[in-house]
């Protein structure tokens, strides 16, 4: 059904006047999401059939009005200028007639064809507001549908009016709005261009409309040309209105707008008593209270750590056996392994598998994240959450609405920094938004946890306590002043919007609208990063692997291969089972035996290990008596030569391993990479280990196991690392730790940071800058640390009260924008100029019907 | 008066707007209109952003931008 579509319509509304309600109850599942051209604002389309035809619906972003210039408004606006919809539906939200009109008003000046959507109509009666749809259509000359779609009602009505007017196609006559004192300029701007049309020509858009355009001054160049010198001559005119009059085009325009739709509102409505304080403003009174406001807010942000972080994770556990049974045939479909020779292809299969593993492993714990941000969304709560933390956050070049990317990017422990970036998209702030997503990523992420939980134990066991703390908080001070000195320096004069925002009335979210949106978040995760991780892991396989070992080497394993065989024949000799001895004739063997220890690990009691001693014996008899020997003395000695073999095989791949990451390209990157990271104590097999983190940083614990795999045999790796043959002390690790959280994100993230900055520049930059920082923290935290001679807990709480104090010094240094007067910060003074009401000119210039403005 | 010098629960009559473009449009757009009456609701918890409403809206603003904002206060 899709992209067949023979009409195309568009949904235009106000934030939070149900629009997307609207936009998923018409077209249900069929849905795409993408980013209109050049700019990272969400493109929403869906199908759903009207009338016998498949229609295309684009959702446009939600806009208070098309004059204001931020990017939601010009791709609004550019796509209704287009021309490509066929028509457009404006919904209004009924609790707010005044304002929602404003915006229908600008449509219908337009003269495109239009369909008005009364939405949320069940609330308006609850609160006593009762629009007249018959005679909000009369004035407004177009139809007008009455719907509550979030109640299910309404919807039928709605598609027969969409079908009813796709079915007749015309343009809806434009309305008329009086300007009063702007009427003699727009009467002489229509005439210049009813006599010099421009191009195209004829316009598809009404004179009077494109003259009101041109003297708010909104730039509306784009596929429209008009008559040479219109434009100076607005220009001029523009500031000739505002001497005269005293305000600006466009506050006259905007309240020309105003006081038809006060007018129309008020004549539509059957009663206009809303009775007492309305119900959000009461729950406001708690939720944004000077102490329980602050209170809530933790609460609400500790509790979606907690349902997300903790708990998803706990849904991991019943989703990793799915993910297990398939690495499971993946080794088994896969070329079996030699003695010493791993085929390639199993190896790189396998590598894959874990690969992609690791990332669909944490599904789950996004799920429910973005299940639960959507809640928070759809409920209101979030430009609250911005209004108690605005004035806190800005101090350090943040934003108020920067604290949920920053909760989910792990503020404490345990986060992730792709759902954190791309909930920076509400953020409307440029420089903010871009502060908040380039640090993020230094924030404790769910994959940095295992080499913290790995070193403290290995190296900081007395001090766990105080070392957990350290690690869970000193990512927070480091982010605070980046986030400063990055909004005073590269961000510097990157745009800053308005914080003016809309406090919008609380809703109750629904279970369709919230599982849908993370379906769909879910969706686009996987989709983004899903490719290019695996393009990565395939990347970071290679350098691991080749060139691969030496003939000398080869000579060696084959010679230790021999020797290990030879034994093992001599073990066996005259005994019934001689007949295994030689290499073909005893990988079965030691393949079987693998399986069977793997499958007897899992074994929780008795009866499954006998079902499980069954199945064996069945698969093989024969292996069965040697791995689980009855007491016979030959078939002990066997077993005992057969685990021997088989412990002597692991240490031989292990050290391979170990030789192939060292001699591999990744390897000597690694030892290339010695002379600079010296003065950190990273030597190259940490490098390695850090480079091998660039795809997932999960991969930097399994590569130092790989890396230190030693003979003394299974014992931990916190055993292995602290015995003293590694060389590391605490101080080591401690650099290691501060380097970690200041690591580059993964590519996932980086994939994201390109994608909502719509930069590549960006992107590299969010990679380049935490690699620098994170050296020259972890050169001076040991380099210092060694000089001073002090201990890795002293040097720990040293580097500590230094960020806390960087921290303070970062939220003491003023904002700089606090210059005078009315003017904002940074706006050169040429731009700034005072408007306002002249004294003594009462209703005509500042007019509203009676009891329509708020008594 | 300027809006930022009012306090919670006062009302009073938006005469001017005094600020640069972006902040002009933006605050038209939300419905701050000179002409309308507005009340402030309350302060944030550190006192700053300030919540107002218009024609029972409600808006959410910063101390720097509620300075752009001249009130008759009623």
């Amino acid at each position: 059904m899709k992209r067949k579509a023979v009409f195309l319509i568009a949904l235009a509304g106000q934030p939070n006047c149900g629009k997307s309600t609207v936009f998923n109850a018409l077209t249900g599942a069929h849905q795409q999401a993408a980013n209109w051209p050049g700019v990272t604002v969400d493109r929403k389309s869906g199908w759903c059939r009207i009338g016998g035809h498949t229609v295309e619906v684009v959702d446009l972003p939600g806009t208070y009005s098309l004059t204001s210039l931020s990017p939601e408004e010009r791709v609004a606006r550019d796509f209704l200028f287009s021309g490509e919809a066929a028509l457009a539906v404006n919904i209004v939200d009924a609790t707010g007639l005044t304002q929602g009109l404003t915006l229908t008003l600008e449509l219908r000046e337009m003269g495109i064809p239009l369909i008005v959507n009364l939405n949320m109509i069940d609330r308006a009666e609850k609160e006593g507001l009762v629009p007249d749809t018959a005679l909000l259509a009369d004035k407004l000359r177009v139809p007008v549908v009455a719907t509550a779609i979030k109640r299910r009602l309404g919807k039928r009505s709605l598609l027969q009016a969409l079908a009813n007017r796709l079915a007749v196609p015309q343009n809806s006559e434009p309305f008329r709005i009086d300007y009063g004192p702007l009427e003699p300029w727009l009467e002489e701007i229509e005439r210049k261009l009813l006599v010099e049309p421009g191009e195209p020509s004829p316009s598809p858009f009404p004179a009077r409309w494109l003259a009101v355009k041109l003297l708010e001054g909104a730039g509306m160049k784009q596929g429209l040309c008009y008559p040479s010198g219109l434009e100076a001559f607005a220009a001029e005119q523009r500031k000739i209105i505002t001497e005269r009059t005293g305000e600006r085009p466009e506050t006259h325009l905007a309240r020309g707008r105003y006081r038809a739709a006060a007018a129309i509102a008020a004549a539509c409505r059957h009663r206009n008593v809303p009775k007492g304080r309305p119900l959000s403003e009461r729950i406001d009174d708690v939720v944004c209270h000077r102490l329980a406001g602050p209170i809530i807010l933790v609460a609400v942000m500790f509790l979606l750590y907690y349902l997300s972080i903790v708990q998803g994770y706990r849904l991991t556990a019943y989703t990793w056996p799915l993910l297990a049974q398939v690495r499971q045939w993946v080794e088994a479909v896969s070329p079996a392994a030699g003695f010493v020779d791993i085929p390639l292809l199993r190896s790189f299969a396998l590598w894959m598998t874990d690969s992609v593993n690791a990332l669909l492993n944490y599904l789950p714990v996004f799920f429910v994240l973005f299940t639960l941000i959507a809640i928070l969304e759809d409920s209101g709560y979030m430009p609250r959450m911005a209004f108690i933390m605005d004035r806190l956050l800005r101090r350090f070049g943040l934003h108020g609405q920067s604290v949920l990317p920053m909760v989910l990017g792990g503020v404490y422990v345990g986060g992730c920094a792709v759902p954190a970036i791309m909930a920076c998209k509400g953020i409307p702030d440029e420089r903010a938004r871009l502060a908040t997503m380039l640090t993020i990523p230094l924030l404790n992420c769910l994959a940095k946890v295992p080499l913290y939980v790995l070193l403290i134990n290995a190296y900081f066991a007395p001090h766990k306590g105080f070392a957990m703390f350290f690690i869970a908080s000193i990512s927070l001070l480091l982010v605070l002043p980046m986030a400063k000195l990055l909004s005073l320096t590269v961000l510097r004069k990157k745009e800053e919007a308005p914080f003016v925002m809309e406090m919008p009335a609380y809703h109750l979210p629904t279970i369709r609208g919230t599982v849908a949106k993370a379906v769909a978040r879910l969706w686009l995760y996987l989709r983004k990063i899903a490719t290019v991780v695996v393009v990565v892991a395939a990347v970071v396989f290679v350098l691991l692997q080749f060139p691969g070992p030496t003939a000398e080497q080869t000579s060696h394993y084959e010679d230790r291969k021999g020797k290990l065989l030879a034994g093992f024949a001599e073990a066996v000799a005259g005994t019934p089972y001689a007949a295994l001895a030689g290499e073909e004739k005893i990988m079965p063997l030691l393949l079987y035996g693998e399986a069977y220890r793997k499958a007897r690990l899992k074994a929780r009691n008795a009866g499954e290990t006998a079902a499980l001693h069954r199945r064996y014996a069945e698969q093989n008899p024969f292996f069965f008596r040697i791995v689980q020997p009855d007491g016979d003395p030959q078939t002990v000695k066997v077993n005992r030569a057969w685990r021997r073999l088989a412990a002597e095989r692991e240490f031989l791949l292990a050290d391979r391993r170990k030789e192939r990451f060292e001699d591999s390209l990744l390897g000597r990157l690694g030892k290339q990479m010695e002379p600079f990271t010296a003065g950190a104590g990273f030597d190259w097999r940490v490098n390695v280990a850090l480079l091998s983190a660039l795809a997932a940083k999960e991969s930097s614990v399994a590569t130092l196991g790989a890396i230190y795999a030693q003979e003394e045999g299974n014992a931990p790796l916190e055993g292995r690392l602290n015995a003293g043959a590694s060389g590391l002390t605490p101080l080591h690790a401690l650099a290691l730790m501060i380097f970690m959280v200041l690591y580059p994100p993964c590519i996932g993230t980086a994939i994201v940071v390109k994608t909502q900055s719509g930069s590549v520049p960006w992107m590299l930059f969010s990679l380049a800058y935490p690699v620098l920082l994170g050296m020259a923290a972890a050169t001076w935290i040991f380099s210092s640390g060694r000089l001073l001679g002090l201990s890795g807990v002293q040097a720990m709480a040293a580097f500590y009260g230094l960020t806390l104090c960087l921290t303070m010094l970062a939220a003491i240094i003023g904002p700089r924008h606090r210059k005078g007067k009315g003017s904002l910060r940074g706006l050169p003074a040429g731009k700034i100029e005072r408007v306002e009401c002249p004294q003594g000119v009462p209703p005509p210039r500042c007019p509203l019907p009676q009891g329509e403005a708020k008594t | 008066m300027l809006l930022h010098e009012m306090k919670p629960g006062e009302e009073g009559m938006i005469t001017g707007l005094d600020s640069s473009e972006a902040l002009v449009r933006r605050l038209l757009a939300l419905g701050v209109c000179p002409g309308l009456r507005l009340r402030v609701v309350r302060n944030a918890p550190l006192r700053d952003p300030m919540e107002v409403e218009i024609d029972r809206r409600h808006l959410s603003l910063r101390r720097d931008e509620a300075r752009c904002i001249e009130v008759k206060p009623a």
